[in-house]
């Protein structure tokens, strides 16, 4: 049995067994969301942060979510001011540094705003968050963003909740080859296969949401996003065989009762002529 | 006076702090947090911290998100 606690995820100092990061929109009610972080494995779960209902009797998130590691989120944010206010609210509600920065540019796409996520990430990082920010699937973004003091980079697999999955693997084995900091595929997944494809590429984790909530039995995708994360982690750690174009056979070639050594005619399993 | 809680006009008893003003709204000061002209205020300070008249307040909790 393989131990996972040997092969930590590993984010400013502070070990995860779990390479799944879940989100918590979506769902159709606060017990199937439990039932699904659970079923997950995820210790890290996102949040995101809005106004109260100037009701009494909401049902509260942090009770919800206790024992879990909160990570807020900017999400809704287009401007480095709003994520920075939204952070700042965050951190003094959750008592926690991490965020999940995230400025989006339209509604439409909901793609990064690369030059505020930078912005933002520089302010963040010197008021002593740790910033994991949501960017693009562009190399050259991910090292200005680690640069910046971020704790990991979050490129996205495909649109948020699009479960596109993976569009660009090999940009993201470009980020993977100059990252220092864990490289954590945010957004875009359908399936346990996309999970498994990221982590097999090297990635060191994977966050998602919708892939899970909007699954037809959220608490079994739940599980099979688990599995899949493990799976390519390990094949990842395994080392896949090198692909070749033609067959190679398994069985071994000599001691065959019969004999079809190349070149040898294969006619003989036809019928005799009379 | 009057100040604007997540954009609507409230009106308050003149000196109101932040804490009389969550009791007022039935909100759990555990389960939220409070920005006052952009400025969080921190949760300790609660009990003393004294809202003015056309104060900006935003009062946010965690929900569900990716």
């Amino acid at each position: 049995m393989i131990d996972h606690n040997d092969d930590p995820l590993v984010i400013a100092g502070r070990p995860w067994r779990s390479r799944l990061i879940v989100g918590t929109g979506k769902y159709k009610t606060t017990e199937e969301m439990q039932a699904a972080i659970a079923a997950s494995g995820a210790e890290i779960v996102t949040v995101a942060l809005r106004r109260v209902e100037l009701r009494p009797g909401q049902p509260s998130m942090l009770d919800a979510l206790q024992g879990y590691t909160l990570l807020p989120n900017t999400a809704g944010c287009y401007t480095a001011e709003e994520a920075l206010r939204t952070a700042r609210l965050a951190r003094e509600l959750g008592m926690t540094d991490f965020v999940k920065l995230e400025v989006i540019a339209d509604q439409k796409t909901l793609l990064p705003e690369a030059e505020e996520t930078l912005k933002a990430a520089k302010i963040l990082v010197k008021e002593g968050f740790v910033v994991l920010p949501y960017t693009n699937d562009d190399p050259i973004m991910a090292k200005k963003l680690e640069d910046a003091g971020c704790a990991a980079v979050m490129p996205l697999a495909a649109p948020i909740g699009s479960g596109l999955g993976i569009r660009n693997p090999f940009n993201i084995r470009l980020i993977l080859e100059s990252a220092k900091v864990p490289v954590i595929v945010d957004a875009g997944v359908g399936t346990a296969s996309d999970a498994a494809i990221a982590l097999e590429l090297g990635c060191d984790a994977i966050l998602m949401n919708t892939a899970i909530a909007a699954a037809r039995e959220p608490v079994r995708m739940a599980e099979a996003m688990k599995l899949g994360v493990q799976a390519g982690r390990l094949a990842f750690l395994a080392g896949r065989m090198a692909p070749k174009l033609y067959a190679s056979a398994s069985s071994p070639i000599g001691g065959l009762i019969a004999s079809h050594a190349p070149g040898a005619a294969i006619a003989s399993v036809e019928p005799k002529q009379a | 006076m009057q100040v604007r809680v997540n954009g609507e006009l409230l009106t308050l008893p003149d000196g109101a702090t932040v804490a009389e003003l969550l009791r007022r709204l039935e909100a759990d000061p555990t389960q939220v947090a409070v920005e006052r002209n952009l400025d969080v205020i921190p949760r300790r300070t609660y009990n003393e911290a004294a809202l003015a008249d056309g104060d900006e307040i935003e009062i946010v909790t965690f929900v569900g998100g990716g």
